[in-house]
């Protein structure tokens, strides 16, 4: 196998594995909108990361970070609705990456790459970035999935029960602007939210516990990530795109098999 | 005093500069059933937060036993539909719980027979008691239940006042409920809160209804409604079968307080 499909393949995989428990939160708070504005702020963490030359996944995580916390302060100070708001920071900052890079005159940035991705261009180093970020995702997620799952049921009772429900919460947006910064790298900005709730919403189907669909879903993913490779090897399509339609038609799948009896 | 779990002074609470509670003031003491009464918008539901820590009054002093321990049971539970989580899970999302420890909760309750079913599917009925049975895990010091007769038809309202009061005397904690219904409530409780922004009267049943302020409130057509001395020789449980009263005495040896 040729070095560059390895790093794809692996690079593809972990992704998939870290979407898969962090993508049935999404679906279960019902924050695919969410993560589809931090994909969007994505390309201006991009741009940013270009004129103040740092590494982009870092300028990325930066940017969806500063965005939810931004997102936060705006939903507690004014009566707008949470998916207004979402609107106007998504659309307002993809713009406003899109402006910052046409300045960059100098630079020569491939814009296809980040909005649609360019897996089979991971390098030695990006893979490092992917496989580090998804181990400290799968690594802060594990003690907090039961204090997550019990805000995700009544917040309030969460916190009468002394969870601090506050700080779980950052935790949970911090956790989603990594799985961003590493998967725009390898389905582009317009398509992260996509590996994140389809396989998800594939899992819930035949899941009877949390953990049940958590893991139905990276597995769902490693196999949506498998395929698409492969169309992309052998007919030459673009990969990202590949693997979400591959992760498509196995939901659309999952409606043959029986629900399984409760 | 010395055995109070929780003591409001002077509680003062505005939201977008309209008043909502102006000087309420409420005490709950251990052992004690203490019902919040009152009108629509009287601000029943803002004092509860202000118990249970949701909320920050914006002047007064709130006083908590230290470490107390609360078991709330919310208005309403919402769960997404793509969750699935079994009512064990759900009792288990209470720390060092497992299937005996809510087995035996649910049965204190008396919906033993839902623990394997998905939360989304079990009736409105049932939905409360897991609640409870949920606050009750958590072996509280204080019960606090908002409103947590809602959407059960009135027999079976009857039986849970019923049962608040058994774990009450079995578990020796504070109970704090608010209420719309009059008459149900009024025999349920020892202490009753009249709440319409600040406390219009409070004390034991009998008094508080021939209290002019409570008539006012309530109108006159609350009088006779309000002490409400239900004299069966039989009960009825959720399911409308026949139960054993449970007659009070001499015998009993818990305390009304």
């Amino acid at each position: 196998m040729p070095d560059f499909l390895l790093n794809a393949l692996l690079a593809g995989l972990a992704l998939a594995l870290v979407a898969g428990p962090l993508g049935s939160f999404v679906v279960w708070r019902r924050m695919a909108y969410f993560g589809d504005t931090l994909s969007h702020a994505a390309l201006l963490g991009i741009a940013l990361g270009l004129m103040l030359e740092v590494s982009p996944t870092l300028a990325v995580t930066a940017c969806c970070v500063l965005l939810a916390v931004l997102l936060v302060t705006l939903q507690q100070r004014q009566p707008l609705a949470s998916d207004t708001l979402l609107g106007i920071l998504a659309h307002s900052t993809l713009s406003l990456g899109l402006v910052a890079l046409s300045f960059m005159r100098d630079v020569r940035v491939d814009l296809m790459a980040y909005l649609f991705g360019d897996l089979l261009a991971v390098s030695g180093s990006d893979l490092i970035w992917i496989l580090g970020g998804s181990a400290l995702v799968l690594l802060v997620l594990i003690p907090l999935w039961r204090p997550l799952l019990a805000i995700t049921v009544h917040e309030e009772l969460a916190r009468v029960e002394g969870l601090p429900v506050a700080a779980i919460r950052l935790a949970m947006m911090l956790l989603i602007a990594i799985v961003i910064a590493v998967a725009m790298k390898i389905v582009g900005v317009l398509l992260i939210t996509s590996l994140l709730i389809i396989p998800a919403a594939a899992a819930q189907r035949h899941a009877r516990t949390p953990e049940a669909m958590a893991l139905g879903a990276s597995l769902i993913g490693l196999v949506a990530v498998c395929l698409g490779l492969t169309l992309s090897w052998f007919e030459d399509t673009p990969a990202g795109p590949s693997i979400v339609v591959s992760a498509a038609a196995i939901f659309l799948a999952s409606f043959l098999l029986p629900r399984r009896a409760v | 005093m010395s055995d109070a779990l929780i003591e409001l002074q002077d509680i003062h609470v505005r939201f977008a500069h309209q008043p909502v509670l102006e000087g309420a003031r409420l005490r709950v003491r251990r052992g004690e059933i203490v019902t919040l009464i009152g009108p629509n918008g009287a601000g029943k539901t803002t004092l509860v937060r202000t118990v249970l820590g949701l909320l920050r009054p914006d002047s007064g002093r709130v006083w908590r036993k230290p470490k107390l321990r609360i078991g709330y049971m919310p208005q309403k539970l919402h769960v997404d539909a793509t969750l699935p989580l079994t009512v064990l899970r759900f009792l288990r999302l209470v720390p060092k719980v497992d299937r005996a420890r809510a087995q035996a909760a649910l049965a204190e309750v008396g919906a033993e027979g839902v623990i394997d079913s998905p939360l989304q599917s079990i009736s409105g009925g049932e939905l409360q008691r897991v609640l409870l049975a949920r606050a009750l895990l958590r072996e509280p010091e204080l019960l606090v239940l908002d409103e947590p007769v809602q959407g059960v038809d009135v027999s079976g309202q009857a039986e849970l006042y019923r049962m608040i009061g058994r774990l009450r005397d079995r578990h020796g904690c504070g109970v704090l409920m608010v209420s719309h219904d009059l008459h149900l409530v009024m025999s349920a409780t020892d202490q009753v809160v009249c709440l319409n922004r600040h406390v219009c009267c409070s004390g034991h049943p009998e008094q508080v209804s021939s209290d002019p302020a409570f008539v006012e409130l309530f109108g006159q057509d609350a009088r006779s409604l309000a002490v409400y001395h239900h004299h069966h020789d039989h009960d009825h449980d959720l399911h409308g079968s026949v139960v054993k009263a449970h007659v009070h005495g001499p015998d009993c040896n818990h305390k009304h307080a």
